[in-house]
């Protein structure tokens, strides 16, 4: 074997999130949203369910979006992690973040960022999806407020604005 | 939760993954999305994760005139491969496009499903529909299994823990062939109560494949017949409310993929 097998202690990893190389202390078997949230201090990646169906923990791995408590940190080493911290530009909003302010997309807010990392992967496939589209895509995520609605409203207002830019 | 302390490998070839998991206490990690929460809820216990999920193992493509798709291909793969616009081959899109969901598709594989054979998981019924088999690896050689042949029971199939599903071979349907998946979920989990595939052929014979109403996917007569089959239950759908959905979704399979096949050319 080639491949320095990783024993049960911890070990360095490596994991460029948000377009930052971050080092952190992590086992084998530390789930990538744990790395996020106690490894890197990035809270926005929440753990709801911790059983792969609410997706709150939602973030995105090369652009698509993934459940971090169903991924090992070790799996995504090296890989590009977005989290709802890296989102926005410049300290501007993403428009998908402008779009939830201004059509009362979230009531608690729990679910929000994983709503928003969703439908930033279904709009870099379909930057023009009608509300089946929108609802299908969200069929991962769920909102406890029961504010499904406005989260819709958001995403097609968003999807409208990133289509006129240029 | 947190699954139990284990070790963890990323070999960078398919010789290496096999040396690795020579080790009778290694599991292959491909997508994780079924493996990990087993783990997390000690259903799993590997001393060893072999992390496959970055060798050269994904993508379709065509050879001595079958398809040939990689074990690492993700559900969300499947569900947007032109390979499956035909008709005689929408059954394998359709499917793969109501697994789980978005997160889950993006990561999930299907070597990794039928490794797992979870006995209501959707593409098993549309593997034996349409004669699919594995191409499995072991330091010994490889060999194929015919996937009517790889399903034994409930997270069980027929190859030994050193084996490595490689590829998932189809065969081409002649010209004029359909085929269609049909199923009702359960509403929590997602998962198949009942689920048929269906491939119907230009003189109008068809091959039925049923899964999520016994241990194990299963092939079913001409017509779908399903008076033999031992229908299992549970509080949430009894046996008798399983057998009359999948008598429908037989109906509404071989309806579509009647359809489809005259438009496969």
């Amino acid at each position: 074997m080639t491949v320095q097998a990783v024993a049960p202690g911890t070990t360095r990893v490596e994991l460029v999130v948000n377009g930052q190389p971050r080092l952190l202390d992590a086992e084998p078997r530390t789930l990538l949203v744990h790395a996020l949230r106690d490894g890197l201090g990035l809270t926005g990646a929440h753990v709801g369910c911790d059983t792969s169906q609410c997706g709150a923990c939602t973030v995105l791995v090369d652009g698509r979006a993934v459940k971090s408590c169903t991924l090992l940190a070790l799996q995504v080493e090296g890989r590009q992690v977005t989290t709802i911290e890296g989102l926005a530009a410049a300290g501007e909003l993403h428009p998908l973040q402008q779009a939830f302010v201004d059509h009362h997309g979230l009531q608690c807010g729990f679910c929000t960022p994983a709503m928003i990392l969703t439908a930033h992967d279904l709009l870099a496939r379909d930057p023009d999806p009608d509300e089946e589209a929108i609802r299908a895509a969200l069929r991962g995520n769920f909102c406890r407020c029961t504010g499904y609605q406005p989260i819709v409203e958001s995403i097609r207002s968003a999807a409208a604005e990133l289509r006129g830019r240029p | 939760m947190i699954p139990a302390r284990t070790e963890y490998v990323r070999p960078t070839s398919p010789e290496e993954a096999l040396e690795a998991l020579a080790d009778p206490d290694a599991k292959a990690l491909a997508g994780g999305q079924s493996l990990l929460p087993a783990m997390k809820l000690r259903l799993a216990r590997p001393g060893l994760l072999v992390d496959i999920g970055r060798l050269d193992l994904a993508g379709v493509d065509t050879a001595n005139g079958e398809l040939r798709i990689g074990a690492l291909t993700t559900w969300d793969e499947l569900a947007g491969s032109e390979a499956f616009r035909r008709p005689a081959f929408a059954a394998v899109a359709e499917c793969a496009a109501g697994i789980g969901d978005l997160q889950v598709r993006n990561c999930g594989t299907i070597g990794g499903g039928f490794a797992h054979a979870d006995p209501a998981s959707d593409m098993p019924a549309v593997a034996l529909a349409l004669g699919a088999r594995v191409t499995a690896r072991s330091r010994d050689g490889e060999r194929e299994v015919e996937t009517g042949e790889l399903f034994v029971g409930p997270f069980a199939t027929a190859l030994a823990t050193e084996e490595l599903i490689t590829d998932v071979i189809v065969p081409v349907p002649p010209p004029g062939s359909g085929s269609a998946y049909a199923s009702v979920e359960h509403p929590a989990s997602g998962f198949a109560l009942a689920g048929v595939a269906a491939l119907v052929r230009p003189d109008g014979r068809a091959t039925i494949a049923v899964t999520g109403i016994a241990g194990r996917p299963l092939l079913l007569g001409d017509e779908g017949e399903l008076a033999d089959v031992e229908v299992a239950g549970d509080r949430f759908a009894p046996a008798e409310y399983r057998r009359h959905l999948a008598e429908v979704l037989c109906r509404r399979a071989l309806d579509s993929a009647r359809a489809r096949a005259e438009e496969d050319a």
